[in-house]
């Protein structure tokens, strides 16, 4: 068990990437983008062609990021420039990526077996495959969110929240919006081909498959960080958001472990975002008696 | 300092829900005017605020502020030349971020943004300073979200943004008809205030008549998209809220309709 649960939370921290993309746009721009389904696939995809043909693994692992940012570029111009809504432009891109991720890999997947890649360095100095990848995705995610506290402190992301949380008030201090939204969701879709290209790293091969309930994972880590770590300031949200991808890692090794059939995962996953994006309400009907009372005996 | 050559404006040109908005409005304001605005339901005062500031692009005419047309600029350019104040509280401000994160937003209006600090130290002790001036014990809730505020309290704060760098232009759009009788006239004592301290050339809707005859040097009412009164100088200073309905009736042939104006 003990190495299911460090393979486990090693996972967690690859997709912590991915779920910190998903915050950006989901919490701050306000905007279900569903290109992460496309871009997982997109960063893995270009990372694993371009280790095959024998470049630097961090070197690919960084071309997956500017890759993903294209895909982000894409969904932001059908959006803001075509006037398509946010949702639907994001399928588009998806659905493109597909095509695009094919033509990438030239078949439906690319093994990476024997190959170097970032975690292989450490697995040279001694230490195991999971321990490896752990310290690798643990400071990626240390240097994604330093990266993150500090953008989003700036005026420039200072605009892009504003952008999120009240368009018209931005447009009235004199915030180009459209830009905004498209500089949001490229940021988001760097991060998540970069989570791509670590995962394919990891599992050793990349899959036209592998993006599919992407966004799901991604709202679950999400969600579940935000209600257990909480959501006080920034940081600490970023940091919850980060264990909220590890402890959605726990939790599935452990349903698994317990013997639940893997292709009742996403199911399971779909329930517990649902379960999860309620939880307002149902505090709401649970509780409303219990703060009464409270409130009387004060 | 504003110029509205002939404005008109129709939304949904072409369907059944076609309706004429702004039907050739005239108006120019001197630096430093002052002028209310009233007009019955539907009389375009909205919209010709809205004209202003780029929300839609208007049909036909010319928009000048300082000289410069900004006929074709987009919303964000615009703002640069203005500041605004909305009639829904939750417009003006963004309630996701701090009391000073959204005065730093409005300290940087018509400015480029880069990656400097959003907000700096030093401009949080001058934002401190200056909620201070407002009376509302803002100044120690400085990291606090905007969404925790009333309603009062968001236009009080969207009112400091909207003049923080001075606008060329400040519109007022029944920026207090969302509030309580006694929050909004301190909202109102609030702006005349500010636009007296900083001599700002404003445009302020109301449905108040009373209001729009006690502020301001100058009045116009607006009916079917046009400007119908236009009052200003010592007229202006004896109008009664009698001589406004008479001077209605005769100017557009009927009864103002607008319920509010006539409650209040």
């Amino acid at each position: 068990m003990g190495n299911v649960l460090l393979g486990a939370i090693s996972l967690g921290s690859l997709w912590a990437v991915m779920a910190l993309g998903v915050y950006i746009t989901y919490r701050i721009l306000d905007v279900a983008d569903l290109t992460v389904e496309g871009t997982i696939t997109l960063g893995a995809s270009i990372c694993a062609r371009l280790l095959s043909g024998g470049i630097n693994p961090w070197a690919a692992t960084l071309v997956a990021a500017v890759v993903g940012m294209l895909a982000g570029l894409c969904t932001g111009l059908l959006h803001t420039k075509l006037r398509i809504p946010p949702l639907l432009s994001g399928i588009l891109t998806m659905i493109a990526l597909w095509s695009v991720n094919m033509r990438i890999m030239g078949k439906s997947n690319v093994s990476l077996l024997r190959i170097e890649t970032v975690f292989s360095p450490l697995q040279k100095l001694g230490l195991s495959k999971n321990m490896s990848i752990l310290i690798v995705g643990v400071a990626c995610v240390v240097v994604v969110c330093v990266l993150l506290y500090w953008f989003f402190g700036t005026e420039l992301g200072s605009a892009v929240r504003a952008t999120g949380s009240n368009a018209q008030m931005a447009r009235a201090q004199g915030i180009n919006t459209n830009n905004m939204k498209i500089l949001g969701l490229m940021i988001s879709n760097a991060m998540v081909g970069f989570s791509g290209a670590l995962i394919a790293q990891n599992q050793s091969y990349s899959d036209i498959q592998m993006g599919t309930g992407s966004i799901v994972i991604g709202l679950a880590s999400l969600i579940i960080g935000e209600v257990i770590f909480g959501t006080r300031t920034f940081k600490r949200t970023l940091v919850s958001v980060s264990l909220g991808a590890v402890v959605y890692r726990i939790i599935i090794a452990v349903v698994l472990k317990m013997g639940m059939d893997s292709n009742d995962l996403k199911l399971f996953t779909a329930i517990t975002v649902a379960v999860c994006l309620s939880l307002p309400l149902i505090r709401e009907k649970l509780f409303r008696g219990v703060s009464q009372k409270k409130g009387g005996a004060a | 300092m504003l110029l509205l050559d002939n404005i008109y404006k129709t939304f949904n040109a072409g369907t059944v829900n076609e309706k004429r908005a702004l039907n050739g409005v005239n108006l120019q304001l001197e630096e430093g005017d002052f002028v209310t605005v009233i007009g019955g339901n539907g009389a375009g005062k909205s919209t010709t605020l809205n004209a202003i500031a780029g929300v839609f692009p208007v049909d036909k005419g010319t928009i000048r502020i300082g000289g410069e047309d900004i006929t074709r600029l987009p919303e964000y350019k615009r703002a640069k030349f203005l500041g605004r104040v909305f009639q829904d509280p939750m417009t003006g401000t963004a309630a996701g971020m701090q009391i000073d994160e959204n005065l730093a937003l409005a300290a940087r209006r018509g400015e480029s943004r880069g990656l400097k600090w959003g907000v700096t130290h030093k401009e949080r002790d001058e934002y401190r300073e200056l909620l201070k001036t407002l009376g509302l014990g803002l100044e120690d809730r400085l990291t606090a979200k905007v969404g925790l505020l009333s309603g009062g309290q968001r236009q009080a704060l969207t009112l400091l943004m909207a003049t923080l760098r001075k606008p060329k232009l400040l519109l007022l759009d029944e920026h207090t008809a969302a509030l309580d009788p006694k929050t909004a006239a301190k909202v109102l004592e609030l702006s005349d205030q500010i636009i007296a301290e900083h001599h700002l050339t404003t445009m302020m809707v109301t449905h108040n008549m009373k209001d729009a005859i006690a502020h301001g040097n100058r009045l116009v009412m607006m009916h079917d998209g046009r400007i119908i009164l236009d009052i200003k100088g010592e007229e202006k200073k004896k109008l009664t809220v009698e001589d406004l309905l008479q001077k209605f009736s005769q100017a557009s042939g009927g009864e103002l309709n607008n319920d509010r104006m006539l409650l209040s």
